[in-house]
């Protein structure tokens, strides 16, 4: 120990710098990528449940090591490229979705204290993260040369950049609510109890923010870039083994990605419902993961009961409700803020 | 060199580089997906001199929503390449010329003297207090000082946006669409009829 201390004072500035956040980027990381396999497991219990059936129950005790027994599956296939396909693209493709999902979190605060990067412009940073997520499903579509991936690529382009708005303008609320861009400082915003958690008096942001997500990640019922009864699987049909499973990977982040926003942004963070006793022996990181959990088995139980949209009905919902919806909401936000006495209501 | 220094060099031979493609690959698609790396390397950079706001409203704009969209038509179309080469040493004497007129206004306005070490030091005394927030300075700017001139830009470009649908929208009276409002008002009485009738015994 004192041996590795000595080297690590040895190493120049920079490179111990470099390491440290190296080891704290793991520390995200696994336990990232750890949920993401569980909530595959989650999702298929309860939707199971749902259709009153059992779900998987083979793999381990009470089929606990499925997961995992699809992860050593996928890698041991092969990958097959299509003849066509353009090589270099059809690789980087599902790198490209799944690294947007892992960036974004460098600013995510976890609790007060635990986060990678306490940045101002925090939500903003996010934002732009997850808009480049997009660049993986275009890609993969153009790159395997196939007509039903193109088409699902397509979809999935026109169908991501009209809820990028409706989600941004959503954001444009909290923006107001809370005055500030840094999440930290947003989530430390809604202290003192429930009744000052911004989906009150943000509620229909926070319904737009929430459906938005759900479309922003290609998630029933707003799943038709993969539409298996008109296109097949859409933009990934034509990859296979590992190259399927980044994919797979990068939808799961996404979607604890934008839970874990929407309960910073709207639902406290890590705050507890009520700043008395029994509430706050749960520690702060208890208190986020119950509510990223909520939110999650609300995606699932989304898949499990609404039918897919048409196309033209989820430009028309993103389009002409959605967005609508937050326009007024700001210009009724701006107006009880600056010309009324109720500012209260948004703005603490 | 520094280690601020070896990321700026890094970044910008990137920019160089990603941009060079840009104008010389055959492929519109590798073409646009280059743009996109110069985007991202531009952005790097300006991350580096601590102009956060900027760097992450370029990746979010101009790689997030701009070039999606971009990329959305140049995949779609058809590019004959043979057709787009001919008639390439007529026009390189005037492209030519006129690459080095910009090259001559970029260098004289973002030459040495405009970057000398004064200014400079004037800028980094703003940045040295650490709740130096970069967005909040811009957007006060923005909202004051700039107000007319950023709200005259935001109703060109709104003007613009009108013009552009005016002329590509047709109307076409023999395409089917659905009112939704229509189809909410429907009532089940409007559709359907329960008529009453006796059993008929079996003949």
């Amino acid at each position: 120990m004192g041996e590795l201390t000595a080297l690590w004072g040895t190493l120049p500035v920079w490179s111990q710098l470099l390491l440290w956040d190296l080891i704290k980027i793991v520390a995200i990381v696994v336990p990232l990528m750890l949920s993401v396999a569980y909530l595959t497991f989650a999702e298929r219990k309860v939707i199971g449940y749902m259709q009153v059936r059992i779900g998987p129950n083979r793999v381990g005790p009470r089929g606990w090591l499925q997961p995992i027994a699809d992860g050593v599956k996928l890698l041991l296939k092969e990958i097959i490229v299509p003849s066509g396909a353009n090589k270099a693209l059809f690789v980087a493709a599902p790198v490209l979705a799944l690294l947007p999902a892992l960036v974004a979190w460098a600013v995510v605060p976890f609790t007060n204290t635990l986060v990678l990067a306490n940045v101002n412009a925090g939500l903003l940073f996010v934002l732009a993260a997850t808009s480049m997520g997009v660049y993986g499903v275009v890609i993969a579509g153009w790159a395997s040369n196939s007509k039903y991936a193109f088409l699902g690529s397509l979809r999935s382009a026109a169908q991501i950049v009209a809820y990028e708005i409706a989600m941004g303008f959503a954001l444009v609320g909290v923006l107001m609510a809370a005055g500030t861009l840094n999440l930290r400082q947003i989530a430390l915003d809604q202290a003192g109890g429930f009744w000052h958690w911004l989906f009150l008096p943000l509620f229909p942001l926070f319904l737009v923010y929430f459906i938005a997500g759900v479309a922003e990640t290609n998630r029933a019922p707003f799943d038709v870039a993969e539409g298996e009864s008109e296109i097949v699987a859409g933009f990934h049909v034509e990859y296979s083994g590992m190259t399927f499973a980044l994919f797979f990977l990068a939808e799961y982040a996404n979607m604890i990605l934008l839970s874990a926003l929407t309960a910073i942004l709207f639902l406290g963070g890590w705050l507890p419902p009520f700043d008395f006793a029994p509430f706050t022996w749960v520690p702060p990181l208890g208190w986020f993961l119950l509510k990223v959990s909520v939110i999650l088995f609300l995606y699932l139980w989304l898949r499990a009961t609404f039918p897919r949209y048409r196309y033209d009905q989820i430009m028309r919902l993103g389009w002409k409700v959605l967005i609508p919806v937050t326009l007024v909401w700001i210009g009724v936000m701006g107006f009880v803020i600056f010309f009324t006495p109720w500012a209260f209501l948004f703005y603490r | 060199m520094t280690f601020e220094d070896a990321i700026f060099y890094f970044f910008a031979a990137v920019l160089l580089g990603s941009a060079a493609m840009v104008v010389t690959i055959r492929n519109p698609v590798k073409s646009a997906l280059f743009l996109v790396l110069a985007f991202v390397s531009a952005a790097c950079l300006w991350m580096l001199l601590k102009a956060e706001f900027l760097a992450i409203v370029l990746v979010l704009v101009y790689v997030g929503a701009v070039m999606v969209l971009f990329l959305f038509v140049v995949m779609m179309i058809d590019v004959n390449l043979a057709v787009l080469r001919q008639g390439f040493a007529d026009y390189l004497p005037v492209g030519g010329l006129v690459a080095v007129l910009m090259v001559a206004e970029i260098a004289l306005a973002v030459g040495p003297k405009q970057f000398a070490a004064g200014r400079l030091a004037h800028a980094a005394t703003h940045v040295a207090h650490p709740h130096y927030s970069n967005t909040r300075a811009l957007g006060m700017l923005l909202y004051t000082t700039y107000v007319y001139p950023f709200e005259i830009a935001a109703v060109i470009l709104l003007v613009a946006i009108i013009a552009a649908i005016a002329l590509t929208m047709r109307r076409r009276p023999d395409t089917k669409y659905q009112d939704p409002a229509r189809q909410v008002e429907v009532r089940a009485q409007d559709r359907m009829r329960i008529v009453k009738m006796r059993t008929e015994p079996k003949a």
